[in-house]
Order: structure tokens, then C-alpha cells, then sequence
């Protein structure tokens, strides 16, 4: 059911209330010094005459009570470089002062002095160790995933097909930048206010940095504009700055990060490089699938290895092949850290295997719709890690129901048809993607964070959602409310959702990964459904009850027996089985399953691409939200867009030279297709009401359908995204000489 | 923002002849930085929030009326410097009569930006991606200059002189741009090509008039931005073109004419092998079209 959004009005009204909101009469603003090349030593830094330097709070590595280190899963991140420099942002020096021009200034004044390194910016440079920049090998993490035996198949197969594919790196471009306010002091501890999706992620870092006792560290988040993944490690990195200039200041401070600065020194979608070698028959079954997936992570490995198994994963996506071998590496390079962006690698696999399996498609001569039917997964049917699917994926009906809808049979004889004629200057075309988007944590993930969620009663007869799940825009808030509200037969205006407090709201984990909904939801549903047990028990709720029989019983118990709250532990179906080693077993509880159809059109005077129309079909367990649901699903199909067509992060040694929404081109409403949005519902037995995760999932699709159709229409062999015009030219007609243009 | 407004001084004149008054005594007093005439702000206000922009003093156009003006006469239209994009794009006359530059106006930027930013300020500002720029010269438009010296009026062709250099003393407002109105019923092109269909600077901009009659070229015009360090009339491509039959043969030599006359380059919007590649398709595209 469609209602409206718990925080939506305040949002509307210019009421809601975001990190640089928050005033204090003391407070000062903080920025950050960073490095300005890839890799080097720091020899000395100078503070230039030209501002009162004895104005201003100057925080470096010496001042780190804690360890030296933004604390995810490794520890190999500094918190501010400590001798040595491994990307051009790394930051080095911060500052505080009450007036943030002043501070501008300052910021320009600090010179740091540096012997440069020779530095590594590519893959394929990294993997060949031209320079050793991290560990011994830079690689953050190789993984093997096997099933059957690869190397038994190459010399019976009828066809062997190989391609390599790559995708670029891509800013989540959350409309408000990173910031985060702290106040800080050595008696009382540290107090953080800002934009993340992950409160107790930002607590631990400060807890490491810090040195301080878990419960002096208190982590809020304020109202926050969007993540999309990227406020789902860096947030770490402001946060314990801020608190580290707050600490030595002895007042508040707040750094927030103005577009340029967010766009050159957080986090990207990590760039990809595929290598596919498969075997095929005639009839085109697929044999032998081989791949070797590699991720560029940047100088950190912050998140980069889990990122690797989802795209790793993902790489064989939804067909039964008896033999498939993946390997996966996360390499190092010169360049700011990479991390989450929705998806986290399965865009970047899935893009291959869907380029590759209309690649297979054409060299065998049989329709890439029928290759695909071939060979989808069907319930009982193993994926790649041997996980046997309990479920009944339905993929032929979602092909069929997507194909349709986009008129695909009969746009495609036409256009071809149209395209064939000379005089044609706009060839069109249409293409499709099909695929699987994992929900929850990957492996035993869900089982290690063992999350909590509650709800709690007021004495007024509401309820309270205790999570540390974030609103960041997807509407987490409405859907809990939706599912207390469900569970407990009451009007979703009486549950609230609590604000995420780390001092408050138990750990039900991070906000990512589109288990929120799934997972958490299912928790809170738990915890609601525990809640009405008690009052049951207690013999003031009977077995059938009005809404209004609920709020009596409710307030009745508050005032009688005192306050009740139930929690809910997350405990893994027992079915889930993970073999983290030898990544055999279930990777994730459940799986979404879509089909997308793009159509576009394809300039050849400029090389455009315009994307003209998007069919979006999907079953992702149980819609409870329609209208979110749908945004969700349009959203994510836009930023696919961007992925597929336009976002190009120049990498200039390092550093991101178009840091500026004047050239880091996104699309705009006005290159935004009708996207048709299709639901197909398979309610799964551990999601609240039959729900699965639905965030991610739009963005693997988008970018293979529309690659797909460019070739269709231009008969241009893709192997990258971003496909900008400039790309497509090379693509059509190579690099030629000048004078050959004529 | 890495600009601090506290370092910013404007002044708003309330009429012209003030306006002129105030830029003279800038531009006479050597201890006095200059003043910067600043219209719709829309390119000004993006370096302030950069940290990046230079000058101190801006004397505000807002002010005055006369700078706003729209003025059709019997052989010319002259338009206000300090009109915006906005009323250019919806003026009668102009739609009629020079639908490139209305064209153009339509895609500068966004709705926004067009309701702020003027034609004045789009030629001061002197980028060779300046999106009016083609249909001006296309246009054969002169600028009419006004300082507290006098009035002087230039060929907006001779206009820019360099990379961000311009005929424009430190005492000087462009008043009004001129056209002539001389173009109707002529073949005409205008195509902006962007990184994106809207909020987008052009990779590549074409501006097209032909004259055709008894089957010949009688008059052609051919200007192009984002392909040189200006602005950039094409007038060897059009000498290729004038006097001549439109058939395959022309076309080969316009686009030879236009290979050696532009000199894209590389940068962080696009690269020369696009731009150059594009061009030629572009000025194909517009003869094949006439040809229809």
C-alpha cells in the first residue's frame, strides 16, 4: 500500500533538519589539507605567513590518541598520512577556525613538501607489480569460485567465445555532500552528528582513533540526502577528523565537503576489468563458463574485498552452467580509496556477462532472448557457488512479460529494417539485459553482524522502531512503519520510527547491501510480533482486536507493568549454509530476478546515444510500497543510465580531474526516458510479508540493456561503459588518421 | 563556497551614462582594481563558488533599463546587452527572422540560467563555447560599444581576438548586438552538441545560412564554436561553398575547407578526434539537408 512518507512533509517544507543545519554558538569550522601527488614521502610541511596561524586548531598524525587508522575491515588506512602519501587526496594536515573564508585561505597556505614515488593508476599495471604499492602483491583480495571442472569441456565444445569487457569508475552523487559535526572533550567523550548510513560503521572507526571507551563515543544521524553506498565507509574518514580537531579545540567543529572536494576524495564505484572464456554447444547450452573479474580499490582496501565476492558472484548470473571457474582479484592503485556504490560489483560483472552472452548470441546465429531461455536457472538448479535454489525463479516469464511490454519482436524488425536504409542519420535500436541481484549480506555476513532490532510502547499508546537502519531518501522509515503496522493491525501513523542514536538504538547493522527491508524488516516485524505476544500473555490484548484495543492494551501495560519493549535477533534460516573459504554454499538467502529492455537511439552525425524508452520488469518477493518501490526501481535505472552513457571520472595521475557537476556529466530529467516499471510478486518465506531487497537491483540491469541496443543499432563492438560519444566513434570506425576523415 | 563574499564589492548604477562614469574612473585610477560589468552572473557566480574568481570590483547592469531594450528597425534589429536568454528565445521577431539565435538562447544551460544569463554576458565572457556565438556570426551581427569617449560599433566577427581576449577597453559596456535583417527565407541550421540534452557547455557548436537561388550558393555562412581558440567564423568554408552548385563535389571541398580552417583540441569536455570528426559530419549534415 502506497502512503505517504513518514518524513516527507518536513522534507517538503524546508524543515527537515541536515547535518549543516546544526549551530552551535562556539562552533568552528574544520577542513582538511591533502596530499597533491599519488605516492611519495612527506619531508616536512609549511604553514605560509598570510593568515594569524595562531587563530586556528592544526591537527596532524601526532595528535591521533588512538591508532592511526580509519578502522573497516582492515586497518591499512590512515587517518591522516603519517610519512607516506598513497593517492592525491590522502589527507595530511586539518584545520579549525571560526571563520570558514579565513579558513579557505589557511587551507591554501599549508604546503606540504614531498619526494614523489613512481605510482600504479591501472588494473592491468597493478596486477604486473610494476610497482609494489600495497602489501606484497597489491592485491587486497584473490578469491576462486568453482563448480564442476572447466577444463574438461574446452576441446568437446562446438564454440569457444571470448571477450573482455571493462566499466569506469562512477560517483554516487548523493545530492547532499559528506559532512559531520563533533563535539568533543577528554572528559565526556565524543559526541558525532552527521550524514551516513551506517552508525555503528562511524562509531567503530572513532572508538579505534580515538582510544576511547565504546560508550564515550555517541553516534547521531541527521536527516540525510541520499548515500547510495557513498556514505557507507567515508563517513568514517570526516567523522574522526572532525572529532580529532573537536578534541584538541576544545569546541564543537564541522566539516562539511563542498561538492568539488566530495567528488575528488570520496569514494567511486570501484572500475572493472572481465576476462570471459565459454564453452558452448551448437544449440547454444552453455558449457563452461571461465572468468577472471578484477577491481581497481583504490590505495585502501576498505570494503574493496567484499565488493569483489558480490561481483564475483554475480559474474556467472542467473544461467545453470555445470562448469564454471571465476576468479576475482581487488587490486591496489595511486587513486582515492573506491567503495560502495548500490550494487557493489554486480553492475560491473553483470555488464560483462550481458555483453558477452549477446556476443554468444550472434556468433551462433540464434536470438539472444532464445540463448538466454536456453539456459536460465530454474528451482532445484545450482549458481556458480553450488547454492541449490529452493525458490521457483520464474526468468522465461519475466522475459516474456518485459519483451512484450517493450514491443521488443516487432521494434526490432523494424528498426533493423530502418537502420539498413543509408540515408537513416538516427539508427535505433533495442536490447535486454537479464539477471539476479543477491539480497542480504553476501555469505555468512548476516549471521557474523547477528543484528538487533526493537519496538518499544509509549505511554501514549505508540510505537516505537528502534534500528540503527537509515533513512537516506529510500523511505526505510515508511516501510517500518508499514510493517509494525501490518504485524500489529494499527494505522502506520501511530508507529514512529526512533532517529539512529548509537546511544540509543541497538545494532541492527548497516545500511546497505538491500537488506534493510528484508533483513531488518523482518526483524522489526519479529520484535512487533513479540510485542503483541506479551500483551496477549498478559491478558490485556485478545486474539482477534480493533486498533483501538491495541492502543488500549498497549497503554494500559505501560501504565500498569511498566515499560515493554520487545528485540529481535537476527538468526540465519537454517537452510543458509556458507562455505567462506572455498566460497561454495548459499551466498545469499534469496535472490531477486529481472529482465530489462532498453530502446535508444543513436546519433551518427554526433555519436548520442539517447536512451528512448526502459522497460523495467522484476520480481522482487512482495512490493509493500508500490510508489517507493517504483522510485526505487526509476532511480536506480537513471544512475544505470549514467553508468552505461555518460559518467566519465577522469583519472589524471590519480585524481579526479572533472570534479565539477559542469563536467562530471550525469543525466538530467531531460535525457531521462519513460521508464515502465513491471512487478512480478514471489513472496519469500524470511522477508517481512514475503518482501526481498529490491535496492541494488535496478542499477545491474540498466547499463547491458542499453549497450546491447547501441550494438544493435550500430552494429559497434561495446566492450566498455562509459559508452560517451567520444567513446563510440573509436568504437564505429577506430582510430584513423586525420587526413582519412575527409 | 571557497569565494568569500566579504571580499566582493558592487556597485549598481541606475542608468547608463552613470555606468560609463564609473567604469571610466576605474579604468583612469591605477591604484583602483578594475571593474567587472556583471549581468546574469551565471558564468561569474560558478568561479566565485570555485574560490577562483579573480576580480574584486563588479559594477552590477541590473539597473539599467536601457540595457534591456529590444529595438527592431527597418533594416537592423538591435538588441539590450543585458537581455536575457529567456526573452530572446520568445521574442517574435527574432523567431522569425533568426531562429538560430532563438535556438541557441533555448539551449543555453537550463530555464534557470536562461532567465538570468544575457547576450552581452554570453560575448564578454568571451569562451569559445559561448552558446550565441555561431548565430551571431552566422548572422553578420555587429556590436555596438559604448564608453564615456564615445560610441564605436564592430563586426562581432573581429571581435574576439584570442583565447578569452576581446576588442573591449577596461572603460567599455557592449551595448547593444545589431543584425541585420537580411536572413529570411534562407536555409538555416543550428546544432548545439553537449555532453547531455540539457545543462550541458557544447562539445561542438554549428551555426549554417545558405542562400540558394537559380540552384547557386549565392551567399553562405558558416561559424562554429568550440573548435578554436574563439568563436570562429568559417569563411574559407564558406568561399568554398559561395557562388557555387550544391552537389557531392562542393560539399567534398567545404568539408576540406573545414578540416584545415578549425583546430580542436583535447580537454577535460572532449577531444580533438571527436571534435574534428564531428565537425565534417556536421557541415555534411547541413548541405545534404539544403539539398532536400
Amino acid at each position: 500500500m502506497t502512503i505517504l512518507r513518514k518524513e516527507g512533509r518536513e522534507k517538503a517544507r524546508g524543515a527537515a533538519f541536515y547535518v549543516d543545519d546544526i549551530a552551535f554558538s562556539n562552533l568552528l569550522h574544520g577542513t582538511t589539507v591533502r596530499s597533491s601527488i599519488a605516492r611519495g614521502c612527506i619531508s616536512g610541511i609549511s604553514y605560509l605567513p598570510g593568515v594569524p596561524w595562531d587563530e586556528f586548531t592544526i591537527v596532524t598524525s601526532k595528535d591521533i590518541p588512538g591508532k592511526n587508522c580509519i578502522a573497516h575491515i582492515l586497518h591499512d588506512q590512515p587517518c591522516l598520512a603519517d610519512g607516506l602519501i598513497n593517492h592525491p587526496e590522502e589527507p595530511v594536515v586539518l584545520l579549525a577556525h571560526p571563520d570558514r573564508h579565513v579558513l579557505e585561505k589557511a587551507r591554501r597556505l599549508v604546503q606540504i613538501e614531498t619526494k614523489e614515488l613512481p605510482a600504479v593508476f591501472t588494473i592491468e599495471d597493478s596486477l604486473a607489480r610494476k610497482q609494489v604499492i600495497w602489501g606484497a602483491d597489491n592485491l587486497f583480495k584473490s578469491l576462486l569460485i568453482e563448480k564442476g571442472n572447466v577444463d574438461s569441456v574446452w576441446a568437446g565444445a562446438d564454440r569457444i567465445i571470448e571477450g573482455e569487457y571493462s566499466t569506469g569508475a562512477q560517483e554516487q552523487l548523493y545530492l547532499e555532500p559528506n559532512g559531520m559535526v563533533a563535539k568533543a572533550d577528554n572528559l565526556s567523550g565524543v559526541t558525532v552528528w552527521g550524514s551516513m548510513q551506517c552508525p555503528f560503521y562511524v562509531h567503530h572507526a572513532l572508538v579505534t582513533a580515538l582510544g576511547l571507551q565504546a560508550d564515550k563515543v555517541r553516534v547521531i544521524q541527521t536527516e540525510t540526502g541520499g548515500g547510495f553506498g557513498g556514505k557507507e565507509d567515508y563517513p568514517s574518514v570526516i567523522a574522526t577528523h572532525a572529532a580529532l580537531l573537536s578534541l584538541k579545540a576544545g569546541k564543537p567543529v564541522k566539516m562539511i565537503y563542498d561538492r568539488a572536494e566530495d567528488l575528488a576524495a570520496t569514494t567511486k564505484r570501484h572500475p572493472s576489468r572481465t576476462r570471459h572464456k565459454t564453452a558452448v554447444s551448437k544449440s547454444g547450452k552453455l558449457l563452461g563458463m571461465e572468468v577472471d573479474f578484477a577491481i581497481d580499490g583504490g590505495a585502501y582496501a576498505t570494503i574493496s574485498s567484499v565488493v569483489l565476492s558480490r561481483g564475483a558472484i554475480h559474474a556467472a548470473g542467473p544461467y545453470l552452467c555445470p562448469n564454471v571457474r571465476i576468479r576475482g582479484h581487488a587490486v591496489a592503485t595511486n587513486s582515492p580509496p573506491n567503495g560502495a556504490f548500490r550494487g557493489f560489483g554486480a553492475p560491473q560483472s553483470i555488464f560483462a556477462l550481458e555483453r558477452h552472452m549477446d556476443t554468444i548470441a550472434a556468433e551462433l546465429g540464434i536470438p539472444p532472448e532464445e540463448l538466454r531461455r536456453r539456459n536460465f536457472l530454474h528451482q532445484g538448479d545450482q549458481t556458480a557457488t553450488g547454492q541449490v535454489l529452493r525458490e521457483k525463479p520464474d526468468m522465461e516469464g519475466l522475459l516474456e512479460k518485459a519483451l512484450n511490454a517493450a514491443g521488443y519482436h516487432e521494434k526490432r524488425k523494424a528498426f533493423a529494417e530502418a537502420n539498413a536504409n543509408p540515408e537513416t542519420r538516427v539508427k535505433k535500436g533495442i536490447g535486454f539485459s537479464a539477471f539476479m541481484h543477491g539480497a542480504g549480506f553476501t555469505g555468512s555476513g548476516e549471521k557474523m553482524l547477528a543484528s538487533v532490532a526493537a519496538v518499544q510502547a509509549t505511554a501514549a499508546g505508540r510505537i516505537e522502531v528502534l534500528a540503527s537502519s537509515t533513512e537516506i531518501g529510500q523511505g526505510a522509515n515508511t516501510v517500518f512503519a508499514q510493517i509494525v503496522s501490518h504485524a500489529l493491525g494499527i494505522p502506520s501513523d501511530w508507529v514512529d520510527v526512533v532517529r539512529p542514536d548509537t546511544s540509543i538504538v541497538p545494532n541492527s547493522g548497516p545500511t546497505v547491501a538491500s537488506r534493510t527491508t528484508m533483513i531488518v524488516g523482518k526483524l522489526v516485524e519479529n520484535a512487533a510480533l513479540g510485542l503483541r505476544e506479551v500483551l496477549r500473555q498478559s491478558g490485556r490484548l485478545g486474539l482477534s482486536h480493533t486498533p483501538s484495543d491495541f492502543q488500549q492494551a498497549l497503554s494500559t501495560y505501560v501504565r500498569e507493568v511498566g515499560p515493554l519493549r520487545s528485540d529481535s535477533t537476527y538468526k540465519q534460516p537454517s537452510h543458509i549454509e556458507w562455505d567462506d573459504m572455498n566460497y561454495r554454499g548459499d551466498a545469499y538467502g534469496t535472490f531477486a530476478w529481472a529482465v530489462y529492455v532498453a530502446e535508444v537511439s543513436v546519433d551518427t552525425v554526433t555519436y548520442e546515444t539517447k536512451v528512448d524508452h526502459f522497460v523495467a520488469a522484476q520480481e522482487v518477493g512482495k512490493v509493500i510500497h508500490p510508489m517507493l518501490a517504483a522510485g526505487q526501481i526509476e532511480g536506480g535505472v537513471t544512475q544505470g543510465i549514467g553508468f552505461a552513457i555518460y559518467e566519465e571520472v577522469v583519472n589524471r595521475s590519480g585524481r579526479m580531474a572533472n570534479n565539477r557537476l559542469t563536467n562530471y556529466i550525469i543525466p538530467t530529467s531531460m535525457d531521462t526516458p519513460r521508464i515502465q516499471v513491471i512487478f512480478a510478486e514471489n513472496p519469500y518465506a524470511h522477508g517481512p510479508q514475503g518482501a526481498k531487497g529490491i535496492g541494488e537491483l535496478p542499477l545491474d540491469g540498466a547499463a547491458p540493456a542499453i549497450l546491447n541496443a547501441v550494438s544493435f543499432a550500430t552494429g559497434a563492438p561495446i566492450h566498455q561503459i562509459p559508452m560517451t560519444p567520444e567513446h563510440l566513434l573509436r568504437a564505429l570506425h577506430g582510430a584513423k588518421p586525420e587526413g582519412q576523415q575527409l | 563556497m571557497r569565494g568569500d563574499p566579504g571580499n566582493f564589492e558592487v556597485l549598481t548604477p541606475t542608468s547608463l551614462p552613470e555606468a560609463l562614469r564609473l567604469m571610466s574612473e576605474a579604468a583612469l585610477d591605477q591604484d583602483s582594481p578594475l571593474l567587472k560589468p556583471l549581468a546574469g552572473g551565471t558564468d561569474l557566480m560558478v568561479l566565485m563558488e570555485m574560490g577562483a574568481l579573480q576580480c574584486e570590483r563588479f559594477l552590477s547592469l541590473h539597473a539599467i533599463d536601457e540595457l534591456r531594450s529590444f529595438r527592431p528597425e527597418e533594416d537592423s534589429v538591435a538588441i539590450g546587452a543585458a537581455m536575457t536568454f529567456s526573452r530572446i528565445r520568445t521574442e517574435a521577431i527574432l523567431r522569425e527572422e533568426f531562429p538560430l539565435l532563438c535556438e541557441a538562447a533555448g539551449q543555453v544551460g537550463a530555464l534557470a540560467i536562461q532567465n538570468r544569463g544575457t547576450l552581452g554576458g554570453n560575448i564578454a565572457n568571451a569562451s569559445p563555447a559561448a552558446d550565441s556565438a555561431p548565430a551571431l556570426l552566422a548572422y553578420d551581427a555587429e556590436l555596438e560599444i559604448v564608453s564615456q569617449s564615445g560610441t564605436r560599433r564592430i563586426p562581432y566577427s573581429a571581435f574576439h581576438t584570442g583565447y578569452k581576449e576581446m576588442q573591449l577597453r577596461p572603460d567599455e559596456l557592449i551595448r547593444s548586438i545589431l543584425l541585420p535583417r537580411k536572413w529570411k527565407g534562407c536555409h538555416q541550421s543550428f546544432r548545439k552538441v553537449g555532453a547531455r540534452a540539457a545543462q550541458a557547455i557544447s562539445k561542438v557548436s554549428f551555426a549554417g545560412v545558405l542562400r540558394i537561388s537559380d540552384g547557386l550558393i549565392q551567399e553562405a555562412r558558416i561559424a562554429m564554436g568550440s573548435v578554436a581558440p574563439t568563436p570562429l567564423r568559417c569563411v574559407h568554408t564558406e568561399r568554398a561553398l559561395q557562388g557555387k552548385k550544391l552537389d557531392f563535389s562542393a560539399i567534398g571541398r567545404a568539408k576540406e575547407a573545414l578540416f584545415k580552417e578549425i583546430s580542436p583540441v583535447d580537454d577535460i569536455r572532449s577531444n580533438r578526434e571527436y571534435r574534428l570528426r564531428v565537425s565534417l559530419n556536421l557541415i555534411e549534415d547541413f548541405l545534404l539537408s539544403a539539398r532536400k
